[in-house]
């Protein structure tokens, strides 16, 4: 009696396995012409890529003569470069930091070298950390110095599990090493302070920018300049953007995944899909959505938008990631004591 | 073996398989798979990653929080069960549904609705904060969070325990003359305890790892209302796959005890109940 039903089970499942396996074989032989491609991105670049996509499409075919398809993935840097090297098949990944990306090297899916595959160290647009205020600026913040002021609440993400907000941190961290001339305690004790002044610690990006935003939390939103460029676009008529005096260049990076695209055989689309963000049209379009264009060129026809005058300092004045990494943000680094008593 | 093992209900040895094969598919190869990952790591490097003054202050304020809620829960869940087994009104019906909505409800959009909600600008925020009391961002909003978590596992633990309750007694022990009080005392409670507590201790085993909700509502400052969840992500998240382990082995063993210590609990009950 129950080897039959057991049988009669094992029919069923092969007849279905097979049924799908069929089902597969026939999609796949005609999707022929159309190629598809998946871009595992962090939060604030929705608006970028599916704009970007768009004239990728059109590129494609007028190159190439065929149809491709983009799918977009988008969750905090960390977490999307963890699933990537999981095993979620990417075939290119634009993350907010060359550490994630190197998180994805590191699982063996890309290639060492990957920094120089494009140009400007694989990163085609920029952007920086500026203040979002409310309207009128009541708190008169202007500088670093004004945000660790008594009374002032600050809202920004939580450098552990948030790739952006480590650009916030360093920021910081940068104007203080210039203001103490780089007395380590100094700049310790004006970090801790800025920190003191955080009223809600998101976990992501989008998650602080809707603490402030929606939900009205604090005085100043320490944002990257595209999030705060999308607020302002959103609410004109409650915020103001304040550009500090020294801020970080934050350079999102680019790869593609070498192991995805040689399986799936898409290798030429996904470094066509890469190499096209330099295009002036792609750069134009990384303008208008509020990152600064990698191409001084393009940049400076945004001079009316961006404030060029301020002072960036890169990941390399921190000795990299790999350094900046294992000493602000490691368990017990410098993020760690700042909240230690 | 036919003989030895004849039932009366048969397919015993097929729906036994399939148990057993779930049972270990999907609990507990992925649970050893936690005990493997962490015991890569030696003793002293476990200890000293679960006693990190962050990770303790994390287990404080989710132990707390969830206790907190779990208890509310156990009380506010009673009278909800109650209420529904007991009386007829108009909309029974859809109100028993409701309860189970936190369920079915992704977690994140029921964080942020609460969040909105009980922040300091929202709508029952505003009110609180007249008396100086803030919600969101405290460890009042995620003890706010987990009671919306973790309300059905009450309710439903303690609804089928009072359906099957017979009014005869209570109306026999109001006959004979017991007051209001003492026949809810000696009669309702006794039977609902033992369904109380399971409601409690799944309700407290599924708050310990509530992530989703919580992460909004929190503020997840350091030593103040980060969660013990949010430090294994932000451990994930430094491709630290070990700690986050560890720490994960410290909550999912005291889930396992609570739900241990409920269930004996709930058998010593039964005996002395005689049933």
């Amino acid at each position: 009696m129950n080897k039959k039903i057991i049988s009669a089970i094992i029919a069923i499942t092969m007849a279905g396995i097979s049924v799908f396996t069929g089902c597969g074989s026939k999609a796949s032989s005609s999707d022929k012409e159309k190629v598809t491609l998946t871009n595992v991105s962090y939060d604030p670049t929705r608006e970028l890529y599916s704009a970007y996509n768009e004239i990728f499409a059109q590129h494609w075919k007028e190159i190439k003569g065929q149809d491709i398809e983009i799918t977009q993935s988008h969750g905090g840097s960390g977490k999307q470069a963890l699933e990537v090297a999981n095993g979620l098949e990417a075939d290119v990944v634009t993350l907010a930091l060359e550490y994630d990306v190197k998180a994805v090297q590191d699982a063996g899916l890309i290639e060492e070298g990957w920094v120089n595959e494009f140009e400007k160290d694989s990163s085609p647009y920029t952007s920086t950390i500026v203040f979002l205020v409310r309207k009128g600026n009541p708190k008169n913040i202007h500088d670093w110095d004004d945000i660790v002021k008594d009374g002032v609440g600050v809202i920004t993400p939580n450098p552990k599990t948030s790739g952006g907000a480590r650009w916030n941190y360093l920021a910081a961290w940068a104007y203080a090493d210039k203001k103490f001339s780089g007395d380590e305690a100094q700049i310790k004790d004006f970090v801790k302070k800025l920190y003191k002044n955080v009223l809600v610690l998101d976990s992501g990006a989008r998650g602080a920018t809707t603490t402030f935003v929606e939900n009205g939390q604090g005085d100043v939103l320490l944002a990257w300049e595209n999030e705060a460029y999308l607020s302002i676009q959103d609410n004109p008529d409650d915020y103001e953007i304040v550009t500090p005096s020294i801020s970080i260049l934050a350079q999102p990076s680019v790869a593609v995944v070498d192991s995805v695209v040689d399986k799936r055989g898409t290798r030429e689309a996904a470094t066509e899909y890469l190499s096209y963000l330099y295009s002036d049209d792609a750069q134009r379009l990384a303008g208008k959505n509020y990152y600064r264009p990698s191409n001084p060129d393009i940049l400076n026809e945004f001079a009316d938008v961006f404030d060029l005058d301020v002072n960036l300092v890169t990941i390399e004045d921190f000795g990299g990631w790999d350094n900046a990494q294992e000493k602000h943000f490691t368990d017990g680094g410098i993020f760690d004591q700042i909240y230690e008593n | 073996m036919k003989k030895a093992g004849k039932r009366v209900i048969p397919g015993f040895g097929l729906s036994m398989g399939v148990t057993l094969s779930m049972v270990s598919l999907i609990v507990i190869i992925p649970l050893a798979s936690l005990v493997i990952f962490t015991s890569q790591m030696s003793l002293s490097e476990i200890w000293e990653t679960i006693t990190r003054e962050r990770v303790l202050a994390s287990f404080k304020v989710s132990f707390i929080t969830a206790f907190v809620a779990s208890l509310v829960n156990a009380v506010m869940g009673v009278i909800l069960a109650w209420v529904l087994v007991r009386y007829d009104f108009p909309l029974k019906r859809i109100v028993d549904g409701l309860i189970e909505l936190p369920f079915a409800m992704p977690t994140a959009v029921a964080g942020i609705a609460l969040t909105s909600l009980t922040s300091d600008k929202g709508l029952v925020g505003k009110f609180f904060a007249n008396f100086g009391i803030k919600i969101a961002y405290t460890r009042i909003g995620i003890t706010v969070a987990l009671i919306f978590i973790g309300i059905p596992f009450v309710v439903r633990a303690v609804q089928p325990v009072l359906e099957k309750l017979d009014p005869a007694y209570e109306e026999a022990a109001g006959v004979m003359g017991a007051s209001r009080s003492r026949i809810f005392r000696s009669i309702i409670l006794p039977e609902i305890l033992p369904a109380a507590f399971t409601g409690f201790g799944l309700a407290f085993g599924r708050c310990l790892g509530e992530y989703g909700s919580v992460v909004f509502i929190a503020g997840n400052k350091p030593f103040e209302t980060e969660i013990t969840p949010l430090i294994i992500m932000s451990e994930l998240q430094e491709y630290d796959y070990s700690s986050a382990t560890a720490i994960a082995l410290v909550m999912l063993a005291t889930a396992f005890l609570t739900l241990f210590l409920v269930n004996l609990i709930q058998a010593r009950n039964t005996r002395i109940l005689g049933r």
